[in-house]
């Protein structure tokens, strides 16, 4: 059933198939940046309540899903890595993870910013404020395991088990609001009730979630051939691929 | 799938699955610690099934809906009062003075945080306004007018004020 899959396990063919991604991810993702930001920022209509300030969401909003979004799959990749111990995997965890803590730091910093003026408060110690705090600190223990050793194989499994127990706190943050009360209202989009958003502020919306999740998958693919390349150094195809760079520009 | 892999699949998945299994225990036990407020409703007939009630002097946080036409406004100072209702039909009044948020109106949702001075009266030291998650442009929201937002409704004798 897998067979079409292990040519891939090379990494020499992984380096390549992540290359022809990376082009089309991040045309799409300035694509729907240029449009969603603009339609979102400039004509879409203003809240009946907030004003103009409800805007953030077009940042907020797309950041905290990613910053979700790119922690399932560090942990499914942490999850392969270490039960069929491919390499590749590990270098995924290692070069999503950055990515994925600005997008939190992101998701925090446009909430507080947004918080302040709505809410009165930069910050409260409520359920979802605090666990989107924890996978902040999930993803920066992620990242020091990953660099603390430097035998890569033990780093690849360190960092691979942290972020697979981290797991637990996605349901935690996304379910905070329901389980608990919080200051932080419910969800708006991701249920599976009709959106609680006009249309024509959810359109933008939804063009920006595309756009941060294709950056995301352009980035975290540049860092990955990066990471890749890195840890493959003396193996002759990489050898190679250097000569012939080399080359071209000699 | 060779027995090695199967193995260590076995481990990976026991230790996630006992780790959540903990953590949604410990989540369980602390449920009414991670609670941010009282509703005033819990705060009136107290929480959860032991109905613990809060003592006064306790320093909380409490959240509910403004109730409309209960907001009092000093002439002279910054002092507010106004009384906080949930669905559950309990009515706490809270005291405040300083500068309330721009969302503060009758009828929305705010969390004050204070020291409860009597029974059912809070006096805050801090008022949050809390917002849904329902956005829409200003026509949409009067055409609207009178969707499913939560609406209380109050017997005389609650809005006279409940005496203990």
């Amino acid at each position: 059933m897998w067979k079409w899959l292990h040519p891939y396990a090379k990494p020499e063919a992984s380096y390549q198939l992540a290359g022809k991604f990376v082009p089309w991810f991040s045309v799409f993702a300035v694509v729907c940046f240029a449009v969603g930001l603009v339609w979102g920022l400039a004509f879409a209509p203003a809240d009946y309540q907030q004003g103009d300030s409800f805007r953030i969401i077009y940042i907020h909003v797309p950041s905290a899903i990613l910053s979700m979004g790119a922690y399932s799959s560090m942990a499914v990749a942490a999850f392969i890595g270490l039960v069929w111990q491919i390499k590749q995997a590990d270098m995924y965890v290692a070069a999503v993870a950055p990515v994925g803590a600005v997008f939190t730091f992101i998701a925090l910093f446009t909430g507080a910013a947004w918080g302040k003026p709505m809410w009165g408060a930069w910050w409260v110690w409520d359920a979802r404020l605090t666990s989107e705090l924890i996978l902040l600190f999930l993803y920066l223990g992620v990242i020091a395991l990953y660099n603390a050793f430097s035998d890569k194989t033990m780093a690849g499994r360190a960092a691979g088990i942290l972020s697979l127990v981290g797991v637990i706190n996605l349901p935690i943050i996304h379910y905070s609001v329901e389980w608990w009360n919080t200051l932080h209202q419910g969800a708006t989009i991701t249920k599976f009730d009709k959106p609680s958003i006009d249309t024509d502020m959810l359109w933008p919306l939804l063009l920006n979630i595309a756009a941060f999740t294709f950056f995301l998958g352009a980035v975290s693919l540049v860092r990955f051939r990066t990471e890749l390349l890195r840890r493959e150094q003396r193996r002759p195809w990489v050898q190679q691929l250097i000569n012939r760079h080399s080359q071209a520009r000699g | 799938m060779n027995p090695r892999r199967k193995k260590r699949l076995t481990i990976v998945l026991a230790i996630v699955l006992g780790l959540g299994a903990s953590i949604g225990l410990l989540l369980f036990a602390l449920q009414q610690n991670i609670d941010l407020f009282y509703t005033p409703t819990e705060l009136v007939k107290g929480k959860g099934k032991q109905e613990v009630k809060p003592e006064v002097g306790q320093r909380l946080r409490i959240g509910g809906l403004v109730l409309p036409g209960t907001v009092e406004r000093s002439q002279t100072s910054l002092q507010v009062s106004f009384k906080l209702s949930d669905a559950g039909g309990g009515i706490v009044t809270v005291l405040y003075e300083g500068i309330l948020p721009d969302l503060f109106r009758e009828g929305q949702g705010i969390v004050a945080q204070g020291e409860l001075v009597d029974a059912n009266t809070v006096s805050a030291f801090e008022v949050l306004a809390k917002h849904d998650e329902e956005y829409m442009p200003q026509e949409v929201a009067e055409a609207l007018e009178g969707m499913e937002h939560f609406k209380p409704e109050y017997t005389e004798a609650q809005l006279q004020g409940s005496g203990h």
